[in-house]
């Protein structure tokens, strides 16, 4: 498969990532790089084979319906790039 | 041209767990922003979530309620967007496998709407701008809260039966406890997919969705205005843009929301982290078993039943906590039609007045039980009754003992009685003379006054008889 231009700008628009003409040249390499790496999945004959979502033969996971405390706040803003005292800061999103 | 409109509804309701979906984070409503988080709902690597039984349960139930085929395995998927709302960057919903399938509502008046497909996925968190920083603040107290999606297909015609839909859809969900529908608090809230065609034509014309309605009559107005919008664009000769929309109460209009929040490529595939389900006959049976009396099998039996009329019925069914203190009264010995008319008359002008919910209500079934048995007893009379009532409902005190403490009871010696008529006869013989003579008038001053010697708590009754054969 080919990564154009056009895919790598609709993906970083998808993404919200804004990138340099020079990232944007990179960036289109790399990925052709990482999906063409994937693409020896396409010679498999996968034809006979039932769709995989989950590895593990588990099925009925479920925890029942008890509070438990929650996290301190400071502890969850702890590693946050930009929190103040009480709410995680994002740049502008909303008007 | 005549315009025929065609809407599908997709409603998002919340789901009246006590722990959020995935995580034991209490869903309790309001709070300090991010005190109701953990590393699972505020979106941390390496966390796992794990579904919360209730949550499967609920949707379960309600599907069943709207008549839908239950998915015996059923699946998550993770829905892809970059949004600061869902710090994972995806929501956990479903798309392949939804819980439910092809259901159906009876709104009435003959017209069934089908349900497409009902399914269980996460809310996401709040953002506030905050315009000193210029920078939007992320609070994820919502986020993780289980919500059902209930999506129909196109079978609306007019904003009337989107409005009877909805309202079938909050009592149904009310009585099987699976949600509290507020739609003030976000627990109900729509979105309207509208397109409209020439009359008689069975293509469909270019949609739009309108999101943000937060109330029956954002509804009602958001769909009387987009259906005139897109006529008169089209007899403008443009074209309707398939877009989202914004309604905006306060402007009573709706506006395109920009591309950028437009852009809908999901990549959705099947969520890694959550196992899938499979529901045993076992356990669907037992969730069958456990679904209660909706409101129209009760409307149905309380005519039969009791003899309500069809009005009673309709008022008492309309909250489920009504209807259960309407049964509860009823089990106490209040004859169906006294509970109705007290519920239907003093109860529900006095939640009003204090601006409370049936739910919440203090007074207990078996105090009114016990003051409507004082009435029916001629211990009270109405009107005293009424005063008691109001007089005890806050603290659900006891109507006998209130009634004695303020010497409200009923006189009931007759011998007293006749002793007050006859003094009040010997006092006002002008008034006698009057009656006699034909006034009709004389006869109330007359009541009047005897009541007022026994301070009100006369019983109206044996005091019209005794002075009628006093005059007679
Ligand atoms: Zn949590």
């Amino acid at each position: 498969m080919t990564v154009t231009p056009e895919i790598v700008d609709y993906i970083s628009e998808l993404s919200r990532l804004s990138l340099e003409p020079e990232e944007k040249a990179s960036m289109t390499a790399q990925l052709e790089q990482i999906v063409g790496y994937m693409d020896v999945l396409t010679q498999l004959d996968t034809a006979a084979v039932e769709p995989l979502s989950h590895v593990f033969p588990l099925k009925n996971v479920l925890r029942e319906d008890v509070v438990v405390p929650s996290r301190e706040r400071a502890e969850l803003l702890a590693n946050a790039p930009v929190p103040d005292q009480e709410a995680f800061l994002v740049p502008r999103t909303v008007d | 041209m005549t315009w025929e409109t065609v809407i599908g509804l997709e409603t998002h309701v919340e789901l009246a767990t006590k722990t959020k979906i995935f995580c034991g984070c209490t869903t309790a409503f309001g709070g300090a922003p991010n005190t109701h988080c953990c590393p699972v709902c505020t979106g941390m690597p390496g966390t796992l979530p794990v579904l919360n039984r209730k949550v499967l349960e609920f949707a379960v139930k309600a599907g069943l309620a709207l008549n839908c085929e239950i998915t015996r395995y059923t699946k998550f998927d993770r829905k892809n967007y970059f949004y600061p709302d869902l710090p994972k960057a995806y929501q956990i919903s479903q798309l392949y496998l939804p819980i439910c399938r092809n259901g159906a509502v009876d709104i009435g008046g003959g017209k069934t709407i089908r349900i497409h497909e009902l399914h269980m996925e996460e809310d996401a968190g709040k953002l506030v701008h905050d315009p000193w920083i210029d920078q939007t603040r992320a609070d994820y107290n919502r986020c993780g809260v289980p919500l059902i999606e209930i999506v129909t297909e196109p079978d609306f015609r007019t904003a009337e039966e989107v409005i009877a839909y909805l309202e079938k859809l909050k009592e149904t969900l009310q009585y099987l406890g699976v949600s509290d529908c507020k739609m003030q608090e976000g627990s109900l809230r729509c979105d309207v997919n509208l397109s409209i065609r020439p009359m008689g034509s069975d293509t469909m014309g270019t949609r739009t969705e309108m999101k943000n309605l937060n109330s029956f009559k954002a509804v009602s107005r958001a769909i009387a205005y987009e259906a005139r919008r897109q006529a008169e664009r089209i007899e403008e000769g443009k074209r309707v843009i398939q877009e989202t929309r914004r309604w905006d109460e306060n402007k009573d209009a709706s506006f395109a929301m920009r591309s950028k929040e437009n852009a809908q490529d999901y990549r959705y595939f099947p969520e890694p982290d959550i196992p899938p389900i499979e529901l045993s006959e076992e356990w669907l049976q037992s969730l069958k078993d456990d679904l209660p009396e909706l409101a129209e099998e009760k409307r149905a039996r309380y005519q039969s039943q009791y003899g309500l009329p069809p009005y009673d019925c309709q008022m008492i069914t309309s909250d489920k906590a009504l209807a259960d203190f309407f049964e509860a009264l009823v089990d106490l010995g209040t004859a169906p039609k006294q509970a109705s008319n007290w519920i239907m008359g003093e109860v529900l002008a006095v939640l009003s007045a204090r601006a409370l919910e049936a739910k919440d209500m203090p007074l207990s079934p078996k105090t009114l039980a016990k003051l409507i048995a004082m009435v029916q007893a001629g211990r009270l009379n109405r009107n005293t009754a009424v005063k008691v009532f109001e007089a005890i409902f806050d603290a659900d005190a006891d109507p006998e003992a209130y009634a004695a403490a303020h010497g409200l009871e009923q006189v009931r010696d007759t011998a007293l009685v006749e002793s007050v008529v006859d003094a009040v006869l010997a006092d006002n013989p002008k008034s006698v003379e009057d009656y006699r003579s034909g006034k009709q008038k004389a006869f109330g001053f007359l009541v009047g006054q005897v009541m007022r010697q026994l301070k009100g708590q006369g019983d109206p009754k044996a005091v019209n008889e005794i002075l009628r054969s006093r005059l007679s």
